[in-house]
């Protein structure tokens, strides 16, 4: 596929739409949107692309297909060049297979390879071939002329839904196979297709990736949890929430948390970016949040298990400034007792004291001339 | 015998009531010191909208150098709140909500005001509590302390808090993120994080400034009082609000330091230890004068095994 230049479908206005998008997202600031905007328009600067398939289910391919701004065709014509994508491209057999020897051998260097797709290295990889070669064999030659690895989804990033146990393919993640490139880790089930795009257009604005966490996934997408976002906390912070699917305290719109919602362990920005163009996310239509972009979270814990919260903030209410709060005091009929029975005690005391010393001192009179 | 040493021992105790007296006028005139250079916090309760971000945040940063832990609540069972009712030994700084009506109230932080002559630092036997003449920042050394809780006692704020709950308890108060946040980004962690600018860091002169431009410019607005500019001699953490204070459960105090007035009179007592000595001196000589009779008494009892006995019948 080579580029053409803006498309007739795609106005100047979507154009720096997107840009102004990416440029938010990325946390930019706005004197940066013409940068990014030259950046993406600048033919000779698209990044070539190749974007390869493993153990997936096409679902990250899919969420491309379903974004908006920009379409699916002005990013893979006009943001990337996009050389080869097995759902996407026209060519097919050995035409395609051409098309990635020769994208591979004419960007060396410098193609951005994006593996979707989790890795089998069982029995030598033979549980996933495209073209004759093993998803080991493939990922290995393109890894070697690219600039950075893009890892997108759960089962690139980390292994994913083939990777659970028994994993009977011994499929593993990107990282755990590639150690001597940069790899961007973009996991979700799917992952946002925005996150993709900003990642890709940080790269060709700045020619450098990123800041990273430790899981390898972009900061400005993955830096906080879904939790500090979510539409519902403000029913978590004041302790409302749903009991049951289907439950009026659902229908209310209450918080998810007790029908085993991982917001808030989930780093991610669906809270705020959300999916489809229409403003809609898991959690939005009553679901909660299964932690698609945690490796210890997707398919290691049941859906409906609570997750542990290790850094809890004030509940929605408030200690009062109580300056009552001495006490209302002893009441007067037992001071009087007490005062009664010291009295007593001390007047007994006086007594015995006065006739204690004589005895004591008559003693000490005596001891002493002997 | 006796009454000689007695009107002796009233003449020392009169004699040394008399220089205790004149000490104290003597140092009375003594002009205080603010150091306005020293750094602190303005807090503005009419700016405050009470999202607690403060609080949630000095735990964030604080949690592990301050030993500081959430607090659950009885009817929390997942533990997903942090509820403190008050300051605690889990809890540097608290918003706390002082409603008088639905039209009247106001939100109040509670943190160390960090005094400019604190009475922590000023009772603190192994000095453990600290106060950084260039920084003023009021700091405890959990190391040294030996956990008397004096400085509890001691704090007009009721500042200071003991970890009642653990098994090496330490003293909980801010010491405006000296170790975290101050040290790596140069402001404390709740002025840093507060979303309405309801508390801000900065130096002393410059924080008065700002609260006395505040008060010049929205007449009506606040009561026009600078709440810490003088109580107790001054401190650094400085209230504006437009509520009495005392209702936001801040003390009315006046400008005299409580701590200047104990040290006075410890100090004067023991000025160049003249007065122990002379009081333990005046004692020796009583004690000797009188041992004189004993021995006088002695010397007429002859077994020695007798007067053994006498002190251990005593």
């Amino acid at each position: 596929m080579s580029k053409e230049g803006l498309l007739p479908g795609t106005t100047r206005r979507d154009f720096i739409k997107t840009c102004l998008a990416v440029s938010a997202m990325l946390g930019l600031p706005f004197s940066m949107v013409s940068k990014v905007a030259a950046a993406a328009k600048a033919s000779d600067n698209r990044p070539a692309v190749i974007w390869l398939h493993f153990q997936e289910c096409t679902g990250c391919s899919e969420t491309l297909l379903r974004s908006t701004h920009p379409t699916v065709s002005s990013l893979i014509l006009d943001l990337v060049s996009l050389d080869y994508h097995e759902t996407l491209m026209a060519g097919s057999g050995h035409q395609a297979e051409k098309s990635l020897h020769d994208s591979m051998l004419a960007n060396r260097g410098n193609y951005i390879l994006v593996v979707e797709g989790a890795i089998p290295t069982k029995d030598n990889g033979i549980h996933c071939k495209v073209a004759g070669k093993t998803a080991l064999d493939s990922l290995k030659k393109a890894a070697e002329g690219a600039v950075a690895i893009i890892a997108i989804g759960t089962c690139a990033s980390y292994g994913g839904l083939p990777s659970v146990g028994p994993n009977p393919t011994g499929a593993v993640g990107v990282r755990d196979l590639v150690k001597d490139k940069p790899i961007i880790n973009l996991p979700g089930c799917p992952p946002n297709p925005y996150n993709l795009l900003s990642t890709v257009l940080y790269y060709a604005t700045f020619k450098k990736l990123p800041e990273l966490d430790q899981m390898g996934r972009p900061k400005f997408a993955y830096g906080r949890k879904i939790h500090e976002h979510c539409e519902r906390r403000p029913h978590f912070d004041a302790g409302r929430f749903a009991k049951a699917y289907g439950d009026p305290t659902h229908a209310e719109g209450y918080c998810l948390y007790k029908l085993g919602c991982k917001g808030p362990a989930t780093h991610a920005n669906c809270s705020v970016l959300r999916f489809n163009d229409v403003g809609v996310w898991p959690v939005s239509i009553g679901h909660p949040c299964i932690g698609c972009t945690e490796p210890d979270l997707l398919f290691k814990t049941a859906i409906s298990d609570k997750v542990q919260i290790h850094e809890p903030t004030p509940f929605d209410s408030y200690a009062p400034v109580d300056l009552k709060d001495k006490g209302k005091g002893p009441h007067p009929l037992t001071t009087g007792v007490i005062g009664l029975a010291a009295g007593t005690a001390i007047g007994a005391g006086v007594m015995m004291a006065k006739k204690l010393p004589d005895g004591q001192e008559k003693g000490a009179d005596h001891d002493k001339p002997e | 015998m006796t009454n000689p040493s007695r009107r002796r021992f009233l003449k020392i105790v009169g004699v040394t009531g008399a220089a205790l007296l004149a000490g104290r006028t003597a140092r009375a005139s003594e002009a205080r010191h603010i150091n306005n250079e020293t750094v602190g916090m303005l807090y503005d309760a009419t700016r405050c909208v009470g999202c607690k971000a403060c609080m949630s945040v000095c735990k964030k940063v604080n949690g592990d150098y301050g030993s500081l832990s959430y607090e659950q609540a009885s009817f929390d069972k997942d533990n997903l709140w942090d509820a403190p009712n008050d300051l605690t030994g889990n809890t540097r700084t608290l918003i706390k909500l002082f409603k008088e009506s639905e039209r009247e109230w106001s939100y109040v932080k509670y943190s160390c005001m960090h005094c400019q002559k604190p009475s922590c630092v000023s009772v603190c036997p192994v000095s453990a509590m600290t106060r950084d003449p260039e920084t003023g920042i009021v700091d405890y050394n959990k190391n040294t302390c030996i956990g008397c809780r004096y400085c509890q006692v001691a704090c007009a704020f009721n500042i200071p808090k003991f970890q009642w709950d653990k098994a090496n308890p330490q003293i909980v108060k801010c010491d405006l993120c000296k170790s975290t946040n101050l040290k790596t980004k140069g402001v404390t962690a709740c002025a840093e994080v507060c979303p309405t600018g309801a508390i801000l860091f900065g130096k002393r002169k410059d924080l008065l400034e700002e609260a006395n431009k505040r008060l010049r410019e929205n007449p009506g607005k606040y009561l026009n009082h600078i709440y810490g500019a003088k109580e107790v001699g001054g401190t650094n953490h400085l209230y504006l609000s437009a509520m009495r204070f005392n209702k936001l459960g801040l003390p009315i105090l006046n400008e005299e330091v409580p701590a200047e007035f104990s040290e006075k009179i410890q100090h004067t007592i023991y000025k160049g230890f003249i007065a122990p000595v002379a009081l333990y001196g005046t004692l020796c000589f009583v004690a000797i004068k009188n041992m004189k009779g004993h021995g006088s008494d002695k010397k007429n009892s002859t077994a020695v095994e007798k007067g053994g006995s006498d002190h251990g019948s005593r």
